[in-house]
């Protein structure tokens, strides 16, 4: 691989090779996240940055006004991912593990057709559902009437209670596409030797599944979390197209991605402030780190990873 | 293997598949149904089928005429396939560099790039609008393709060096004793035989930039800059008591990302299924 007789000199060719990447990556990702982390550290006294040290984040977790807003986005964004995790995933292992009976019809089309929420914009998706939710139209009181549960009909993206829930399951029918994916494929990747020992010792159906499959597919159980997670805690577009900047009602849908537009960017009467919005963002990215580590230190390096 | 099928449990696999379907496509099946019809018959019977009584391309005329659903079409193409040829040519670019030269910092250069996989782009906005403002390219679409090739690298590298790795050593060598430079063996050579991996780096790339909201509504919010996605936000939160404009924006918006989904949905499946984000 290496060329001896030049060896001594430098190879240009790598560096014209890594430079596009690593400059644009620089530049636009990690230059910027770390800009943003130190921004965190300043705020604006006329026209002027100033260092005021962590007094941002003194602001953020001591001021009511400030706290009140970041607990709630905060705590709101962990009852979204753990509906992901209730709902979203189970559903779509159970999806995948139909899907991968050999010899199953259609196998394709249904694949693929329960993949389509996944690749429409959250503009789309968000819109749709508000109409169909709505209670003007009345798509789904007139449905619900039909199988005689009208009764269970409330305007749900209206009332403070249900709004939070309803959109984490818009969410969850959006993306079950991916986790039905990532298990199908590593469904398909158990040797079929294995299944067939199992069958031997009358292990088959439910049984096989949760004792054979299950436990060889749990790696791939925790990509997803973890994919899962670091998307809910970065998620906006669908709050921001169904319920607008504000999260509404009454805050009730507001998760730490609408929390920090509203905060950055400014909307209507409150002015953008960037430092806050950086203060935001940091926290942000505590939280993703953290989550991330659990998830590389505590779960991947004591899972067993089975080789064929 | 039969032992496994019996016939109650297949009739209740597609029982089971056929109703997560329709779950899955009623929306979009209601949304591009209302969207041809007059503004009455959606919603006297939200579930029918246009008939001859109920046809009305009212809402398209709308947004056709008040939106520059074109416009933002163009924009949208434009930065998504300029993003995508940056991802894959650095892309690959890079990720040869890893997987064929032994230097020193190769393993730190691979981490280093690999960090963006696991933390999301967004998180450094503020810092970014305010490059993008200090260097003039707020409102211009440079600067979205500069943040989705930014957003794009870490995985394609990941995913195009796993394959590169893959690629005969005697073929590159029998080039470089035929007199080929590195490039030509890299653009010659390496290219084409990665050609599947880079498809599937495309896809995977493609859904996420030609549906973000987040950047567009912050770096390039201007009238003439608009994508898709954002213009179809904003139109439709100026017209949401227009029914028929609102449902027409919604069908014109999905109507592109169906047709690419149609066209790459083998090559996603693929991608999803050969276990390349593993």
């Amino acid at each position: 691989m290496t060329q001896p007789k030049r060896s001594s000199r430098i190879r240009w060719h790598i560096i014209v090779f890594l430079a596009p990447a690593v400059l644009v990556y620089t530049a636009v990702m990690i230059y910027p996240l770390f800009n943003t982390l130190r921004l965190s550290l300043y705020t604006e006294v006329d026209q002027a940055r100033v260092f005021v040290g962590l007094d941002n984040f003194r602001t953020l977790f001591g001021d009511a006004i400030w706290s009140d807003q970041f607990w709630n986005a905060l705590g709101n964004n962990f009852w979204f991912f753990l509906i992901h995790m209730l709902v979203q995933n189970p559903i779509g292992i159970a999806l995948a593990a139909i899907l991968s009976h050999p010899r199953l019809r259609f196998a394709g089309f249904y694949r693929s057709a329960i993949f389509i929420p996944t690749i429409l914009s959250f503009v789309i998706v968000g819109f749709a559902w508000k109409l169909i939710l709505s209670p003007i139209w009345g798509i789904a009181p007139s449905m619900l009437d039909a199988v005689g549960l009208k009764s269970l009909y409330a305007p749900w993206l209206g009332r403070e209670a249900y709004a939070l829930t309803t959109l984490s399951l818009v969410s969850v029918w959006q993306f079950v596409g991916i986790p039905m994916m990532l298990i199908y494929a590593a469904l398909l990747s158990i040797p079929e030797e294995i299944l067939e020992a199992g069958e031997c010792d009358g292990i088959t159906g439910f049984s096989a599944f949760w004792k054979i499959k299950l436990p060889l597919i749990l790696p791939s159980i925790g990509i997803i979390s973890i994919l899962t997670f670091v998307a809910n805690f970065n998620a906006f577009d669908l709050i921001y197209a169904a319920q607008g900047a504000l999260a509404g009602p009454d805050f009730s849908t507001d998760i730490l991605g609408t929390f920090l537009y509203r905060t950055f960017f400014g909307f209507q009467l409150q002015l953008g402030d960037p430092h806050m919005g950086s203060t935001i963002a940091s926290a942000m990215f505590a939280i993703i780190l953290i989550g991330v580590c659990i998830y590389l230190f505590g779960i991947q390096s004591r899972m067993r990873r089975y080789q064929f | 293997m039969s032992a496994r099928l019996n016939r109650t449990n297949v009739i209740a696999a597609h029982g089971v598949l056929i109703l997560y379907v329709l779950i899955a496509l009623f929306p979009v099946f209601v949304i591009v149904i209302n969207s041809f019809k007059s503004r009455r018959a959606i919603f006297r019977e939200p579930l029918a089928l246009p008939d001859a009584e109920s046809f009305s391309l009212i809402g398209y005329e709308t947004v056709l005429k008040q939106g520059d659903f074109f416009l933002y079409f163009q924009n949208s193409m434009i930065v998504t396939v300029v993003s995508l040829f940056f991802i894959l040519l650095f892309g690959a670019m890079a990720a040869f560099a890893l997987a064929e030269y032994r230097f020193r910092g190769n393993t730190m250069m691979g981490l280093y790039l690999a960090l963006g996989i696991m933390i999301p782009i967004r998180i450094g906005t503020v810092a970014i609008l305010e490059m993008m403002v200090s260097t003039g390219l707020v409102n211009t679409l440079m600067a979205l393709i500069l943040v989705y090739t930014a957003q794009g690298l870490p995985l394609a590298v990941f995913i195009l060096s796993e394959f590169m790795r893959q690629v005969s050593d005697d073929l590159k060598n029998a080039g470089r004793i035929d007199g080929l430079s590195e490039y030509r063996i890299f653009f010659r050579l390496v290219l084409p035989l990665v050609r599947p991996a880079m498809a599937t780096v495309a896809v995977f790339n493609m859904i996420p930039i030609w549906n973000d909201l987040w950047f567009p509504l912050i770096l390039a919010p201007a009238e003439e800059v608009k994508t898709l996605t954002l213009g179809s936000q904003v139109f439709i939160g100026q017209f949401v008591t227009d029914w028929n404009a609102v449902l027409s924006a919604l069908s014109l918006a999905i109507l592109p990302v169906m047709a690419l989904y149609v066209i790459f949905s083998r090559q996603l499946i693929r991608g999803l299924t050969s276990g390349a984000v593993k």
